[in-house]
């Protein structure tokens, strides 16, 4: 451009536009401002050459530095299984009465079985571990167990789970819909009876005429007192703890169409050391026997 | 004459100026949108993904109308954190047959890619009828309503046909089969051979325990499938994707 764009001798050139007579200075670009541009363009390049980026004709080209997403996430789990391999080696290793022996072995699994409890059991048991009352979702923290609470016992439920479809070895048992076998009459009896052995209040006459209802029905399962029988998951019917509910039409219900809890078998999703982890946190809770 | 004097005469023309902004734009769409068509690492193929049944497809509606997506998201992200607690990590092709997708950018609750057949059809229906009644910390709405929703197959024909203008292949048997497909997934008890032929690993039974179909059968039909079409003890990741 030339001097006329000037206004004094001493300003930089305008840029030659006027508006209603303003004009503007044509100011250089700050150098600090420019050369940062230049380097991010430079360094968009330099990227796209490093990571996966341009696009050809069946794939996009790798990239220098060889990044990949999954490689990157293995290489990151595995990292981290190495780190605990050593621990979860003996956790596997040691039987599973003898983790307790070992505090820092018995540290490491209730906290990783807390993460698993945490993140696969507390939907349906709680975050606590308390089930959900009268919902027939167990109650893990007391000493009343349907299959048992030997930290052995609690390891093969956890492992197969119970009346799935998914392993063979699932705990299984199911108590018949007793509508289809017995007369209305007969449940009310066996309901008020059953009410008698736990210790509420029932109907006398309907009680008295319950036992032999149960005696012929129930107690093969239940057991000639009530007391249930863990190797088939029949639960104690004497003391306080119901899992569906211990009132009149509750009861009703349970022995007109049966109850058929389920739970999945852990084994498909979690590593042994996980499972024995989250079995010994589960034993310690309070209830372990 | 320099490029920049040549420049002022889209600064100065409004309209050329619109179209070379729409041209610029357009290149970099084609640039950055067209090679996912193509690219190999992009259309991976992976083995037992298949159309959604009757059933599940409804369900999937029920989902949408609902607006599950709005808190949960169906995209686990390859990061070990994600994968440790929600599974192996989402592959494109498990959402192929989605329209639209539903790998969602939001979780105020988990991701659900991978919710199928970790709860029972009993957890669900306790679930989706009082949230907080299984989970207490859970702000979840409730859902029971969906329980008293009874559905018919009326319209499940042109649903599946109108999947299929969009590039779900569907199969003339499967849109001729569809009112029966979806009434079998709920019975036991009914001859579902064709469905298990035609959709291999539907899960078949009574999903909300109740007589009849409601959208709740229909819904939990759908999330018990999530993620469990592909088999991945057998699925061998490929590296470069």
């Amino acid at each position: 451009m030339s001097t006329e764009n000037k206004k004094h001798p001493d300003d930089v050139e305008t840029t030659g536009h006027s508006w209603d007579g303003i004009e503007e200075f044509n100011n250089p670009l700050p150098r600090w401002w420019l050369w940062t541009f230049y380097a991010t363009i430079v360094w968009a390049l330099l990227y796209t050459i490093a990571y996966p980026a341009w696009p050809l004709i069946s794939q996009a080209t790798p990239g220098l530095l060889g990044y990949s997403t999954r490689a990157d996430v293995q290489e990151d789990i595995q990292r981290f299984e190495q780190m605990n391999a050593p621990v979860e080696a003996e956790l596997v290793r040691t039987e599973l009465t003898r983790i307790p022996e070992q505090p820092q072995l018995m540290n490491y699994a209730v906290n990783a079985g807390e993460a698993v409890f945490q993140t696969w059991c507390a939907q349906c048991h709680g975050s606590g571990g308390a089930g959900v009352q009268a919902s027939g979702y167990p109650n893990l923290l007391d000493n009343a167990w349907l299959w048992g609470g030997t930290i052995d016992e609690i390891h093969y439920t956890v492992s197969h789970g119970i009346r799935n479809e998914t392993d063979p070895d699932a705990r299984y048992s199911q108590m018949p819909a007793f509508g289809q076998i017995l007369e209305p009459k007969q449940i009310d009896q066996v309901v008020q009876y059953v009410r008698r052995l736990s210790g509420q209040k029932a109907d006398a006459a309907l009680a008295d005429a319950g036992a032999e209802v149960f005696a012929n029905n129930c107690a093969a399962c239940h057991g000639e007192n009530g007391t249930g029988d863990q190797t088939q998951g029949a639960p104690n019917l004497t003391d306080a703890i119901w899992l569906y509910g211990g009132d009149v039409p509750t009861l009703t219900e349970t022995v007109t169409n049966a109850r058929f809890g389920v739970m999945p078998a852990w084994q498909s999703r979690l590593s042994e050391a996980d499972i024995r982890a989250v079995a010994t946190y589960v034993h310690q809770l309070g209830g372990g026997q | 004459m320099s490029i920049l004097d040549k420049h002022k005469i889209l600064e100065k023309n409004a309209t050329l100026l619109l179209v070379f902004s729409f041209l610029v734009v357009t290149i970099g769409g084609i640039v950055e949108i067209a090679p996912l068509f193509y690219l190999e690492n992009t259309i991976e193929k992976v083995k037992g993904m298949r159309p959604y049944s009757p059933l599940e497809l409804t369900g999937r509606d029920i989902y949408v109308r609902e607006g599950c997506y709005v808190c949960h998201s169906q995209m686990i992200r390859p990061m070990r954190d994600e994968v440790e607690r929600y599974g192996h990590y989402s592959l494109a092709a498990e959402s192929m047959y989605d329209h639209p997708f539903q790998w969602g950018s939001k979780r105020t609750g988990p991701d659900l890619a991978r919710v199928g057949g970790r709860y029972s059809d009993a957890w669900h229906v306790d679930h989706l009828t009082d949230p907080q009644a299984v989970v207490p910390e859970s702000v979840m709405p409730k859902y029971g309503f969906l329980k008293d929703r009874m559905i018919e197959p009326t319209h499940i024909e042109q649903r599946l046909k109108t999947d299929r203008m969009v590039g779900v292949p569907y199969t003339d048997e499967m849109i001729a089969n569809a009112a029966a497909d979806f009434e079998v997934q709920v019975d036991p008890f009914g001859d579902t051979e064709g469905l298990l032929q035609r959709y291999p690993g539907a899960q078949v039974r009574n999903f909300d325990g109740a007589p009849g179909i409601s959208e709740m059968d229909a819904l939990i039909a759908y999330l018990q499938m999530l993620g469990t079409l592909v088999d991945f003890s057998t699925f061998q990741p490929v590296a470069s994707r």
